[in-house]
């Protein structure tokens, strides 16, 4: 199996199914000329052409909702948001239009429309571009939200959302598109809402999704020197959430650890918690813990902002509070 | 009256055991009530002092009708009347609170008249819906545990009360009850068979009684002192064990005798009945899933028992030169404690000195023994002819606490059986 960049793999998803179905194109900042901030693009121009490559303005509103009109009337738009800090401005697009569309013409009309792009923090980007929304988006009712954290999980789930008939906010990462990974080649799907054990365990459970999943694996291996086996769960998707594979895994460890980069309050963890204390109340031996983002705008200084983010550390102290070991 | 068994429809209280004017805790015992299958405990749901027994010990009550009124002390309380509870619910003023304490109310120092009621506020009668499941009675007594440790608590039938929590602020989690082996659990136990299997792995199992065997105990305690014995008799053929026994010592390699052979086959049979395996424990049974095999030994001024361990897994030759061992042994004073306490059963053995049978006294926690009489040529019909067969008598004595008569009858048959047929004793 070759090994892939992240970033390599969504770019052979896009390129696969862009040569699969011809309604399927590509629109955003910088995605033709430019290949991509990121590169996620680079040759699809030059192989598809400027009508299914389109590079826009710096209007977010605007070009998503020109992708929510095409979905609706039977195209496959993929738009790129050159990160999901500027979503912000396409947010009422999102929200309003591509949410509700299927809701309020009783059917009639849907938007199989992908919104992909970064999320999160990279590195000393600054308050204002370094945020983590997928809670927002998962809070919405007909938007489904997946978030890779591997090559092969990139190009499998970005094959799944292109062809799904609803919007899907597709979130990568800054820091994920020079991870390497083997990727399988040609036609591979992950169906959406299915999440992953990413690491076996018996001990506890830590569920993570993204960026999240490299601290968790790196946590998961130092406790394992430490005699603990922890189970690392990655989403994957966070709307539609498996719930079965959390609580399944639970049930068996008997303590969990949600590990997340954004914000504690009503974030993503906050979901999955409320799920394990109410299914399976009675299979917990401890609270369930969860390790998040600090509650600040995330500083630009350095080590300040090192210290905000979720790291190895912190998962492998609330681990070791859920198993009472400290 | 709670119903304390899913059947019961009315409960007979025994006897008070919370007098008027004394003071009562949640959880603790009020009252002993006799349901459809046993004496029980109905046991406080709230704290306060009794105030009045609605029912007088020996009665008979329909479940769900008020027995007893616990609240503050001097409060007024309307005798005998159910519906006062109903009427309380909401806990607004009602009209029959108001009337004034009937002289025979509060005693014990509480200072009924010229008290203004106020039954309604805090007053709260024993009378309560069914049970809650045994979690939940537990919960009441706010112990401080995971939702895990109160499931494998409630599974196991343990009792988290008093059990130290190593978890934050006390709180009892899993690892607190691996440690534990088992503790009785409260008043309001689950349902927990006679007999369970003990699991693999585990030297013994701890099962919290049940309310019939807490009955039988004290009631047979009662009438037979503290060990309340019952004897069961049972004649066995040994003419192939005879026969094994001869060419086993034939071939050498050290003698192998009657009474070993009998232990061997004792330990096997234990091992197919486990319900005769165990100690009591006064407010548990221990079933053991190890067997080791006391065996009483005369000495010169009394009698001690050494023990075979694991008597079960033993060959008869590591047997025969055990009890050797430990007899001669035990005759010369050098057993260690170790050699002659934690047997689970025992033998005694009074064949070679000729005694048909005897019963012989039980060596506690265990709950039974084995009495080995002489071997005799006996007059036995067979296939309707008179033909002299080496016999044996055993005679069990079970402690009714642990055993019940059939239970002491099946373990005998299968030990029969197997000394009737000596080769059962090899596979």
């Amino acid at each position: 199996m070759p090994t892939l960049t992240y970033r390599d793999a969504l770019n052979q998803a896009l390129r696969e199914e862009m040569q699969r179905d011809d309604r399927v194109f590509l629109m955003g900042e910088e995605v033709g000329v430019y290949q991509g901030a990121y590169k996620v693009s680079r040759g699809l121009l030059e192989e598809f052409g400027a009508r299914r490559v389109v590079d826009t303005p710096i209007t977010e509103l605007g070009f998503a909702g020109v992708g929510v009109g095409a979905a609706m009337v039977g195209l496959r738009p993929v738009i790129e948001m050159m990160t999901f800090n500027f979503a912000l401005l396409a947010v009422d697009q999102i929200v309003n239009s591509a949410a509700k569309m299927r809701y309020m013409s009783n059917g009639q009309v849907g938007v199989p429309m992908v919104v992909r792009g970064p999320g999160g923090a990279a590195l000393q980007l600054g308050a204002q571009h370094s945020q983590a929304f997928e809670s927002w988006y998962a809070h919405i009712p007909g938007l489904k939200v997946v978030m890779p954290a591997t090559p092969a999980d990139a190009k499998g789930l970005l094959k799944s959302a292109i062809r799904d008939d609803n919007p899907v906010i597709f979130i990568e990462g800054e820091m994920l598109y020079n991870t390497k990974g083997e990727v399988p080649e040609g036609e591979y799907t992950i169906p959406l809402g299915v999440a992953d054990i990413k690491r076996e365990g018996t001990d506890v459970t830590i569920v993570c999704h993204s960026k999240t999943v490299a601290v968790a694996l790196k946590a998961a291996e130092q406790l394992a020197a430490d005699g603990i086996s922890a189970e690392v769960i990655d989403l994957r998707t966070i709307r539609p959430l498996d719930t079965g594979t959390v609580l399944e895994s639970v049930a068996r460890t008997h303590r969990c650890v949600v590990v997340e980069e954004g914000w504690h309050f009503a974030g993503v963890g906050a979901q999955v918690v409320d799920t394990i204390q109410r299914e399976i109340f009675d299979a917990l031996d401890a609270p369930v813990l969860r390790v998040t983002g600090a509650e600040v705008p995330m500083p630009y200084n350095k080590q300040l902002e090192k210290l905000a983010k979720a790291d190895p550390a912190k998962v492998i102290a609330a681990v070791r509070q859920v198993l009472y070991v400290d | 009256m709670e119903a304390l068994s899913p059947t019961m429809e009315e409960g007979r209280v025994v006897e008070w055991k919370k007098q008027e004017g004394e003071p009562v805790a949640v959880g603790d015992v009020l009252a002993e009530v006799e349901t459809d299958k046993a004496v029980m405990e109905l046991v406080a749901r709230a704290a306060g002092t009794m105030l009045k027994h609605v029912v007088a010990a020996g009665a008979t009550v329909p479940v769900s009708e008020l027995v007893a009124v616990i609240g503050e002390p001097g409060e007024a309380v309307e005798a005998g009347n159910g519906k006062k509870t109903e009427g309380r619910k909401d806990g607004k003023a009602e009209g029959p609170a108001a009337e004034p304490a009937k002289p025979e109310a509060p005693k014990a120092g509480a200072p009924a008249p010229g008290t203004q009621p106020t039954a309604d506020r805090e007053n709260r009668p024993t009378s309560m819906p069914p049970a809650p499941p045994a979690a939940a009675a537990t919960e009441t007594g706010r112990v401080k545990a995971s939702p895990l440790a109160r499931k494998i608590a409630a599974e196991r039938g343990l009792d988290l009360q008093g059990v130290a929590g190593s978890g934050p602020q006390g709180r009892i989690v899993q690892r607190d009850l691996a440690a534990l082996s088992a503790r009785p659990a409260a008043a309001a136990a689950p349902q927990v068979p006679a007999f369970r299997p003990v699991p693999a792995g585990e030297p013994f199992a701890d099962v919290p009684l049940s309310q019939i065997r807490k009955t039988i105990a004290r009631r047979l305690a009662q009438s037979l002192g503290p060990v309340p014995t019952f004897y069961l008799t049972i004649e066995v053929d040994m003419e192939r064990v005879a026969e094994a026994r001869e060419a086993l010592n034939a071939a050498g390699q050290g003698k192998v005798s009657f009474n070993d052979i009998t232990i061997k086959a004792v330990a096997l049979a234990l091992k197919q009945h486990p319900a005769c395996n165990a100690w009591w424990q006064d407010d548990h049974i221990r079933y053991w899933n190890e067997v080791h095999v006391s065996m009483a030994v005369a000495i010169e001024d009394g009698l001690i028992t050494p023990v075979i361990r694991h008597a079960d897994q033993k060959g008869l030759r590591q047997i025969a030169a055990e009890s050797k061992d430990l007899a001669g042994r035990a005759r010369e004073r050098k057993l260690t404690p170790e050699e002659y306490t934690g047997g689970t059963f025992s033998v005694s053995n009074l064949g070679m000195l000729d005694i048909e049978e005897f019963t012989a006294i039980i060596n506690p926690p265990e709950a039974g023994i084995i009495a080995i009489g002489r071997i005799a040529e006996k007059p036995v019909v067979q296939a309707g002819a008179i033909v002299p067969r080496k016999r044996m008598r055993l005679t069990m004595s079970c402690d009714h606490r642990v055993i019940d008569g059939a239970t002491g009858a099946q373990f005998l048959q299968t030990l029969k059986g197997m000394l009737e047929n000596p080769l059962a004793l090899v596979w």
